[in-house]
């Protein structure tokens, strides 16, 4: 019997698959010149993708499940892709000048840049430990050919090499957990798993399998001390795939975790949510500690992001001492948190690549007084940069404010523990963000700045675009929080609360 | 006027600062008239607003909020845009848009370098709405929102346009222009304490759950404070403390207002020192002592000693100042001592003079910097050893700074006499329970730091105005005060005149809502 296919509900994917192969096979039979198309019709078909999850989103059918429960489309499922969705858009609309500007190979890009977006799409959706780990591959193997894409370049090798090391190692140990887990349970569904492993929350084997998984999902996340991959490869890999890989990639591996721990193990919180007690805390102090002495505005981006992710995890710290209600406001915490942090990074990593042409320099004290000559990427920078540090009008200080009340609800005093921790990061971060702020605005232009003509060149229109949607997203939320917490807020049902 | 009255006309007032500041910010650069128009007449509307604001007000009602509204904001945290006024932020609310009125004429003519009036005209617009919504808003989110959100525009107004001095970090071997080394100490101190204080907004909203509905609501919590007790109500006193205290700042919490007062630009000192610094002696006032009243009596020895502390090291370390401009930023520390001993006594006396105390150190102090910033702009120096004789340099602008000092050391009749008197009075006879030799011994202290104000502020006026000239002065030729300075001075002075001579003008509003606000909280 043929299996029963909604296909509204995959409308999403086929999208971005077909997208994919067009871009392929255009990329054939184009002309060098002509290449430019493959960057259009990627983009075109993104945006395209984003129709049916409208179309599914106002439709009366509520959940929608095929494939025996393995892919199910409900409310979590449609808001995540839509946030991937628009994150894939905003990388791509930031990657056509990058990649025009170069001689690289525009087809396979965008190809393989299509294809990590439909892994995500797909991960939003899947609910067995099977259909997960395919998801979640197909968003990182692609990542490991982009990271290196500069092929002449050394670092970028470096970076694209270590990825993969450390992405494989990361499968090994995320399949070993999984296949424990489905030898101990019998089950595959998260649903079935959730049933069979009640009762196991203290079996050893269990356990070991659980901390394998979050191990695996770790490295993806890069929560310390799973991390050591990611400044190297965000320094080599080309800006918009390190963009990419410290949003898409990154919340990939978020997405990964919540629907695994909260709909597959909600019986176990309190296994995981001590383990993830110690990663949070890990993650935010020593990647904040480093990030301090960065002098190179990617790697210090790479190590914010990993205190990012530190921040994020602590919502599921909480989980473990909390009740229902408290479960579904974890959840909704990490949600908004990822959503506010995807405009905002994105934002930051855009203006990195509009300052990088402008000031000839990656290194932050080459940017001194980008400011006076470029004001609207000065402001721009000083709006994400700010928002990343969370102080208020810019979205960021939502994100902080769900993340200490997912804390702080939990009431117990680790979690108040940890909820001042990360009050005490919040600070240090401030003080490497600040740095590239003053360095904008308020240090004189060094003398290695590239001439006139340089400086005042025009930013590209479709990176324009790009700064524009994540400004407009970071202050509008920043005002007015409920067009954010509307959507997260519609995605606790996956926990239960 | 029903669209004044229901919420309209309080946001406005917050509101059309930030309004003015998107329109400068879309004004071009060059057309430097259309900014100065611009910020001028966004300000002014939000002075003639908050004026009719406080003529509407019904003062026998003063302890209930007026002119406010309660909307959905945050709907998934019940947390909601709920303004309004009362006697005891009116005062501070009409405060707030008259100096920022002030500071924006006063910039027409003293544009600090490098000259940008479009960039510093729209901090100061973003800045207008923060201070005059934390004096608002009456949900913690909303108040944690506007009290964060004078940050940004401090920090770029200090940093950008500050005190381009190189200067040694104490404790480190680098070296520094001190306009970054206070801009990013300003901002990491006062984050330091929010992040605490937003945990404990947080612990407040998750324990009023136990007892209905979890909320933000200030109002919604007062009623609820007699069910704060214990450790909980210790630690989220404490973290609350945290905030408000560096924002006051209280000693040993400080040491970012000397640097951060003497490094800003004039306008963003005088904002600095006029407004800024009450946010958090009105988050005590507003918040702590109505919420958590127990742990507000628990606390109140202690908040005595350190404001005392405040007043004689303020008063001390002003003696031991060269710097004209640092000495003034030291007295703020001295004289926000008197403001929180006056809070400490948690008697309505002891309230009542901390606003007006606040009240009359913004106008005050805030002339004090105008002047300081007028004086080194002509004299290119702040040193006092090298000022001398400035009365007869410039007769009319030493006139007004002798009368500012005057005003500053208490003397009565001028407007910082009620807040230092009524705060000493009040520490004679604290809140019923409160140990009353401490208080009276923090009174004694409190006397003797009045007899230092008087000492520091009379020994900077010799330095500065009496004697002669020095000789490096001579071939030179000093403008006296200009126009826009006048505009900008002349209505601070008649208001030091004013509340001086009838305090009224602020006690009249605060009065009932400080009594009812402190028999909610202690019973009668």
């Amino acid at each position: 019997m043929a299996p029963d296919i909604d296909y509204l509900a995959l409308a999403p994917e086929f999208t971005l698959a077909i997208t994919a192969v067009v871009v392929l096979m255009l990329d054939l039979f184009l002309p060098r010149s002509q290449k430019y198309w493959t960057a259009i019709v990627a983009v075109l078909g993104v945006s395209f993708a984003a129709l049916p999850l409208i179309a599914l989103a106002v439709s009366d059918v509520g959940e929608r499940s095929m494939l025996g429960g393995s892919f199910v489309v409900d409310d979590f499922a449609l808001v995540l892709k839509g946030l991937f969705v628009v994150a894939g858009y905003l990388v791509l609309l930031m990657s056509v000048s990058y990649i025009e500007s170069d001689r690289y190979y525009q087809g396979e890009f965008y190809f393989l840049m299509l294809m990590s977006i439909l892994g995500s799409v797909v991960l939003a959706s899947s609910r067995d430990l099977i259909t997960l780990f395919i998801a979640i591959e197909l968003v990182s193997q692609p990542m490991y050919l982009l990271a290196g894409w500069r092929k002449g370049d050394l670092r970028s090798n470096e970076a694209s090499l270590k990825y993969y090391l450390l992405g494989v190692l990361a499968s090994a140990l995320l399949l070993y957990g999984m296949s424990f887990i489905y030898g101990l349970t019998g089950e595959l569904t998260f649903a079935g798993i959730a049933v069979a492993g009640a009762g196991m929350a203290g079996d050893p084997a269990f356990i070991m399998a659980l901390l394998f998984m979050i191990a695996g999902f770790g490295f993806k996340v890069s929560a310390v001390p799973f991390h050591f991959w990611a400044p190297d490869t965000y320094e080599g890999s080309p800006t918009p795939v390190t963009a990419y890989l410290s949003v898409s990639s990154k919340a990939a591996g978020f997405v990964a975790l919540l629907v695994v721990l909260y709909s597959a193990f909600p019986e176990a919180a309190g296994v995981w949510g001590p383990a993830i007690w110690i990663l949070a805390a890990l993650s935010m102090t020593l990647a904040n500690l480093i990030a301090l002495r960065q002098t190179n505005i990617v790697r210090l981006l790479a190590y914010s992001s990993v205190a990012q992710a530190g921040f994020m995890l602590v919502p599921f710290a909480a989980a473990a001492t909390t009740d229902a209600v408290g479960l579904g406001d974890a959840f909704a915490a990490t949600v908004t948190y990822i959503v506010i942090y995807a405009f905002m990074n994105l934002g930051a990593f855009a203006v990195v690549i509009a300052g990088a042409r402008k000031t000839g320099s990656g290194e932050i004290e080459g940017w001194g007084g980008l400011g006076s000559y470029a004001p609207g990427i000065g402001l721009l920078a000083a709006a994400f940069f700010f928002s990343l540090a969370g102080i208020p009008p810019l979205a960021g200080w939502l994100a902080k404010l769900v993340m200490f009340g997912a804390a702080m609800g939990a009431g117990s005093s680790w979690m108040v523990a940890l909820a001042a921790i990360a009050a005490v990061n919040a600070v240090i971060a401030l003080f490497y963000y600040a740095r590239v702020v003053k360095t904008i605005w308020m240090d004189p232009v060094p003398a290695t700045a590239p001439d006139e003509e340089v400086r005042t060149g025009s930013v590209a229109g479709s990176l324009g675009l790009a700064m524009g949607l994540s400004v407009a997203v970071v202050v509008a939320a920043g005002f007015f929080p409920s067009l954010v917490t509307f959507f997260s807020e519609a995605t606790r049902g996956l926990a239960g609360g | 006027m029903g669209w004044f009255d229901n919420g309209w006309g309080l946001s406005l007032i917050v509101f059309l600062p930030l309004v003015g500041a998107v329109a400068v910010l879309f004004t071009p650069k060059k057309n430097e008239a259309a900014i100065k128009a611009l910020s001028l007449g966004f300000t002014v509307v939000t002075l003639v607003l908050a004026v009719l604001l406080a003529f509407r007000f019904d003062f026998g009602a003063a302890d209930v909020f007026q002119f406010g509204t309660s909307l959905t904001w945050i709907e998934s945290i019940n947390s909601g845009y709920h303004i309004g006024v009362d006697g005891i932020s009116l005062p501070l609310l009409v405060l707030s848009a008259f100096v920022t009125v002030l500071a924006v004429i006063y910039s027409f003519n003293h544009w600090p370098e490098p000259h940008n009036p479009k960039g510093f005209m729209a901090l100061t617009l973003v800045l207008a709405t923060g201070m005059n919504g934390t004096f608002v808003a009456l949900d913690l989110v909303l108040f944690f929102v506007f009290f964060e959100l004078v940050l940004l525009p401090m920090y770029f107004q200090i940093g950008i346009w500050g005190d381009k001095a190189i200067m040694k970090i104490p404790g480190f071997n680098r070296e520094v222009e001190t306009r970054l080394y206070a801009a990013i100490k300003f901002f990491l101190f006062t984050l330091f304490g929010s992040a605490f204080m937003l945990l404990g907004f947080l612990a407040l909203y998750f324990k009023s759950g136990e007892f209905g509905t979890r909320t933000f609501d200030i109002p919604g919590l007062i009623e609820l404070a007699p069910n704060f007790t214990g450790t909980f109500a210790f630690l989220v006193f404490g973290a609350l403390f945290l905030g408000f205290a560096v924002k006051v700042p209280m000693w040993p919490f400080h040491t970012w207002l000397p640097d951060a007062h003497t490094a800003a630009p004039t306008v963003g000192s005088v904002l600095l020192a006029a407004i800024l610094l009450k946010l958090g002696a009105y988050g005590f006032i507003r918040i702590s002592i109505p919420v958590l009243p127990e742990m507000a009596r628990e606390w109140a020895p202690a908040i005595a000693i350190l404001a005392v502390i405040g007043i004689i090291y303020g008063s001390l370390a002003c003696l031991a100042q060269t710097d004209m401009k640092r000495l003034i930023a030291f007295s703020s520390v001295g004289h926000m001592g008197f403001v929180m001993l006056g809070i400490a006594t948690m008697t309505p006396v002891g309230i009542n003079a901390a606003i007006i105390g606040m009240v009359a150190h913004g106008v005050i102090t805030g002339l004090l910097f105008f002047l300081a910033g007028s004086m080194s702009h002509r004299y290119h120096t702040r040193d006092m050893a090298r000022l001398g004789g400035n009365m007869k340099i410039m007769p009319i602008m030493g006139g007004i700074l002798g009368f500012t000092a005057m005003a500053s050391l208490g003397l009565p009749g001028l407007a910082g006499f009620w807040g230092e008197f009524m705060a000493l009075f009040g520490a004679y006879s604290p809140l019923a329970g409160l140990n009353t030799t401490l208080f009276r011994t923090a009174m004694v202290l409190g006397a003797i730091g009045t007899v230092l104000t008087a000492g520091y502020m009379l020994w900077m006026l010799q330095k500065v105005n009496l004697g002669e000239p020095s000789s490096e002065w001579e071939d030179q030729h000093f403008h006296d005060v200009d126009a826009y300075e006048l505009t900008a001075w002349v209505p601070l002075v008649v208001a030091i005149v004013a509340i001086g001579v009838f305090p009224r003008l602020v006690l009249g509003a605060t009065n009932d809502a400080v009594v009812s606000l402190m028999t909610k909280a202690f019973g009668g």
